[in-house]
């Protein structure tokens, strides 16, 4: 028997004076993992954070919590904890008031002990007898994270933690996070808009957009195989080219496309028939000089114009300008030393079929 | 609302946005229940006294009755007659009222000013001044404006300097007169007028004046686009905090002045119910006096532009 | 006393001359000096005539002693008046402090119907003369028959200072990160200790200098006094009152000592959270010993 999930919402929907903030949204988090919500700003991440610590209660829909339904349970009688994006540390009580605040109010025995290993574990003992205006903004976020963490919460939520925090300290507390989960078992919800910290940090990535999941999975597969439009384009960046499918035998569909005749495998595609939206991720694109025989198993489109070559040090970027299909781009990475095409050459794009995937495309995914 | 705004320490600022938005999802009884006890008292001793105030206003004297014994009525008359006879006294008050606000705002600008920026960071001094403003409080202020008469007496320094500067004839005096009223009333609401003003300029950015200067502004060109604009909260609660009281004052007139120029609504009130129990006539002169305040106020604060504050 | 400066930008050579900004920065703390002589005069005469050996009528110097400081008490009534006025002035301002402080809260924090209207009642007394207030209440005790006294003059208090209290608190409310109400719910607490354990300490500051604004404004209130005191006396009003037949020293004395505990509590306050400000930036200046 598994046990159950740390967290799962049911159809949670939140609106605001008839403004729908959240839209239904399906969750399970498996105790122990490491879940990322991401996307843009204003699509219902805080608010979701929100209704799960009790903080807001759902318009519809239910919350559930080790599996005991929390649904019209206060904050205070949740066994969650938040990091606030702007910390919200006491102002009036030390660092270690901070961390003790929680663990007092539960009336556990040993509260100093605990709050002085949680402190520890942040590595930031040595202040605990500031006051939080005397801390960086750094140290303030780990104070924030030792507050929530000695309570051994059930689901530790994160909101926009490293927000505030330069690049440097990001990528330094992006770690230290990392190691605080495995080392304390802990359930994390941590929500951000930057792509780049959802995939290096979470086990499971559900991206979000205008109140609803778009699409949940780990981050490889959410990158290889994205089931919409706004993901393809948001996690990452991705070709798109609208096209028809016009057969499907053998587990692969032929997709007409201005013309030309590309394929995606079946089951890398959300459509079997009608319009579809065929994606290709740059990195996974070759340039084909004019002339050269394409390879076997290969998608190709063109002839198109270099417009733009621009070196990145690790790899080098391409715009091709393939007229009627718009601008695309291509991510080359930096083995021969030099780059094989410039501005003006005539190119192909090329591509593994097996890298193709099929989306719905935006209007119908609208209606 | 905060016509004071801080009458005290200022405070940071504020997180407005923030506390909107929190503010919006509490709702329901928990806010209801904590106003409610304040807003049963001031409904209990306020609104209901005021409203009972406008009955009085309109009562009619029982016929053949005794002096100060009224029946209730709608005798609108008594407006017209309160009016007709008291007038001037009525008019005075808001000019003297008006002169006081203007002479406090000249003398209490600077003075909150020096404190709120020129002393910026010496907060030792600043709090010794600040102190120095408040203070005053405590010594009565009926002493104060006792003391103002013995500055002001005819054989005393300043009359005495005055007459010999030719500033004032050899006749001339200060006790008594309008002068001495409207100093009084300065005086007495000053630290109402340096407070609010104090606050404001104090959650001032200096780099903004900095910047005045960057652009290449004079001193003086620099306070008018900069600083005072920034001040004006404060400001318009410091005149409003000065106006309101001075005009319906009778203490300042009473010691300081004399029975025939400087005579106030507040007096012509306080005697109308007191001495002569003309009951009516003190109402209605009291809901005139509260109506056009009321009147003023919202004008002002409209042409000022700072509503919000209300 | 340090010399204060303007801390402007620096002057850019050329454009303005450092002698034209020496004048202004002279003129405007010269002004300033003379609305403090102008502020404080009234009180050195209150301190001075405390020590007048006065007589009957306390309004001619008659020459200096120390009888009236011997004997603050020695005039018929005038420590009554004035405990009466620390009675008045310590219970009206308790309650105006709770009801205000609870009133702020809710205004800032919470969404009801006849929230506007509750911001007209809270705003009204306060652009109310006090003639009128004072008239008004007046008119109902006596409508109602009740008695005048003690607790008419508290109840007058309380009234005028309810609304100062809460605009008071509310400036302070709302300057108050919300969040951290959140927070400790997040944490377990429960409404009620996250109130004490976080909104009240915060919010402290501003609810004491509430207190003392409204006992000041207690302590000194005559006008609203004189209407609904009936035989009771405060000690304004008894100073008014014997102003006709001339005030004794004792009142004076009074007074000055009212000024000087005043100008002792807030100078002890700042000499105190200056030399706590001081502390703590020195443990703050600490090298971080410990740090790994
Ligand atoms: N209290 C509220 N009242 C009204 N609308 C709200 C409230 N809180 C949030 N909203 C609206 O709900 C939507 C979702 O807000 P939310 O704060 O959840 O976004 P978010 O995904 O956290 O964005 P960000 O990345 O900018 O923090 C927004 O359109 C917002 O304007
Ligand atoms: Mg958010």
């Amino acid at each position: 028997m598994t046990a159950a999930p740390a967290l799962e919402l049911w159809g949670v929907r939140k609106e605001f004076g008839g403004q729908v903030a959240v839209d239904g949204v399906d969750l399970e988090v498996p105790e122990g993992s490491f879940f990322a919500l991401l996307g843009p700003s204003g699509c219902g991440k805080t608010t979701t954070l929100r209704m799960v610590a009790g903080l807001e209660q759902p318009t519809a829909g239910a919350v559930s919590i080790g599996g005991r339904d929390v649904t019209g349970t206060p904050a205070h009688r949740r066994p969650v904890n938040t990091v606030f994006q702007s910390y919200a540390l006491f102002p009036h009580l030390s660092v270690l008031q901070n961390v003790e605040f929680g663990l007092r109010r539960q009336r556990v025995p040993d509260a100093r002990a605990r709050a002085l290993a949680g402190l520890q574990t942040v590595r930031l003992a040595h202040l605990a007898d500031r006051r939080p205006a005397q801390l960086s903004g750094g140290q303030q976020q780990r104070i924030a994270l030792a507050r929530a963490i000695v309570n051994n919460p059930s689901v530790l939520l994160l909101d926009e933690p490293l927000g505030a925090l330069d690049l440097a300290l990001r990528r330094a507390m992006q770690l230290e996070l990392k190691r605080i989960q495995a080392e304390a078992g802990l359930t994390f919800v941590h929500v951000t808009h930057d792509q780049e910290e959802a995939m290096t940090m979470a086990d499971t990535v559900a991206v979000m957009n205008a109140g609803r999941i778009e699409q949940l999975g780990p981050p490889a597969e959410l990158y290889e195989l994205p089931r919409t439009p706004f993901v393809a384009t948001f996690l990452g960046r991705s070709n798109l080219v609208a096209g028809t499918v016009v057969e499907g035998s053998g587990g692969v569909l032929g997709v007409e496309v201005a013309g030309a005749r590309l394929q995606v495998p079946a089951d890398r595609s959300a459509v079997s028939d009608g319009p579809v939206l065929l994606g290709v991720r740059p990195e996974k694109v070759r340039l084909s000089a004019q002339g050269e025989p394409p390879p076997s198993g290969s998608n190709v489109l063109g002839p198109g114009t270099v417009t733009d070559v621009s070196f990145t040090g690790v790899s080098t970027a391409y715009q091709v300008d393939l007229g009627a299909l718009g601008v695309h781009e291509v991510f080359a990475q930096n083995t021969t030393g030099a780059p094989t095409s410039r501005p003006g050459d005539t190119v192909h794009l090329a591509w593994d079929v097996d890298f193709t995937f099929g989306l719905v495309p935006d209007a119908a995914a609208a209606s | 609302m905060s016509l004071t705004m801080a009458l005290v320490s200022p405070a940071q600022g504020a997180d407005g946005g923030a506390s909107e938005e929190v503010a919006a999802r509490r709702r329901g009884r928990t806010g209801v229940g904590l106003l409610l006890p304040g807003a049963i008292y001031l409904v209990a001793f306020f609104a209901v006294p005021v409203l009972a105030l406008l009955a009085t206003s309109l009562y009619a004297p029982v016929p053949g009755g005794d002096v100060g014994q009224y029946l209730p009525a709608l005798r609108w008359e008594n407006y017209a007659a309160a009016l007709g006879k008291f007038w001037p006294e009525l008019l005075r008050s808001f000019w003297f009222a008006l002169l006081a606000t203007v002479a406090a705002l000249v003398v209490g600008y600077p003075v909150a000013y020096v404190i709120a920026v020129r002393a910026r960071g010496h907060r030792l001094l600043q709090g010794v001044l600040l102190v120095l403003v408040v203070a005053p409080f405590f010594t009565s202020f009926i002493l104060r404006t006792i003391a103002w008469k013995q500055v002001l007496a005819d054989d005393a320094f300043v009359v005495a300097s005055l007459r010999w500067l030719h500033v004032l004839p050899d006749d001339g005096r200060l006790t008594a007169t309008a002068f001495a009223v409207v100093a009084g009333l300065a005086y007495n609401f000053l630290p109402f007028m340096i407070l609010p003003v104090y606050a404001s300029l104090e959650r001032l950015d200096v780099r903004m004046i900095e910047a005045g200067g960057d652009l290449y502004a004079g001193p003086f060109t620099t306070f008018r686009t900069v600083t005072l604009p920034l001040s004006m909260p404060g400001v318009v609660s410091g005149t409003l905090l000065t106006f309101i009281p001075a005009a319906g004052d009778y203490v300042s007139a009473s010691l300081l002045g004399n029975p025939t120029t400087t005579t106030m609504i507040g007096q012509v009130i306080d005697s109308r119910f007191f001495r002569v129990l003309d009951y009516p006539t003190a109402a209605a002169l009291s809901v005139v006096l509260m109506v056009v305040i009321a009147l003023l106020v919202t004008a002002y604060v409209r042409r000022t532009g700072t509503e919000d504050l209300l | 006393m340090s010399p204060v400066r303007l801390r402007t930008a620096p002057e850019i050579p050329g454009h303005r001359s450092p002698r034209r900004w020496r004048l202004a920065d002279a003129v405007v703390p010269a002004f300033a000096g003379l609305a403090f002589l102008y502020l404080l005069v009234p009180v050195a005469y209150t301190v001075a005539f405390s020590f007048n050996d006065a007589g009957k009528s306390n309004l001619v110097w008659r020459g200096f002693t120390w009888d009236n400081w011997a004997n603050p008490c020695g005039a018929p009534q005038v420590c009554k008046a004035f405990a009466n006025s620390l009675q008045v002035g310590l219970l009206s301002t308790l309650v105006a402090t709770v009801l205000g402080t609870l009133v702020a809260i809710a205004l800032v924090r919470y969404r009801f119907r006849g929230r506007a209207l509750a911001n007209l009642l809270v705003f009204l007394p306060m652009s109310t003369p006090e003639v009128v207030l004072g008239a008004a209440l007046l008119a109902q005790f006596l409508t109602l028959r009740v008695p005048l006294g003690f607790w008419t003059v508290v109840i007058a208090h309380v009234m005028f200072n309810v609304s100062f209290v809460v605009v008071t608190v509310k400036a302070r409310v709302q300057s108050m990160d919300p969040r951290l109400e959140e927070a400790a719910a997040d944490l377990y607490a429960t409404p009620w200790q996250a109130f004490w354990r976080v909104t009240f300490p915060l919010l402290l500051p501003g609810i004491l200098a509430a207190a003392l604004l409204a006992f000041s404004l207690s302590f000194d209130d005559f006008i609203v006094t004189s209407f609904n005191s009936g035989p009771y006396t405060t000690f304004p009003k008894f100073v008014y009152v014997s102003a006709t037949r001339g005030i004794p020293p004792q009142a004076n004395v009074i007074g000055t000592a009212m000024f000087v505990l005043a100008l002792a509590v807030v100078v002890g306050a700042q000499v105190v959270t200056a030399a706590r400000r001081r502390a703590t930036r020195t443990a703050a200046a600490r090298p971080e010993g410990s740090a790994p």
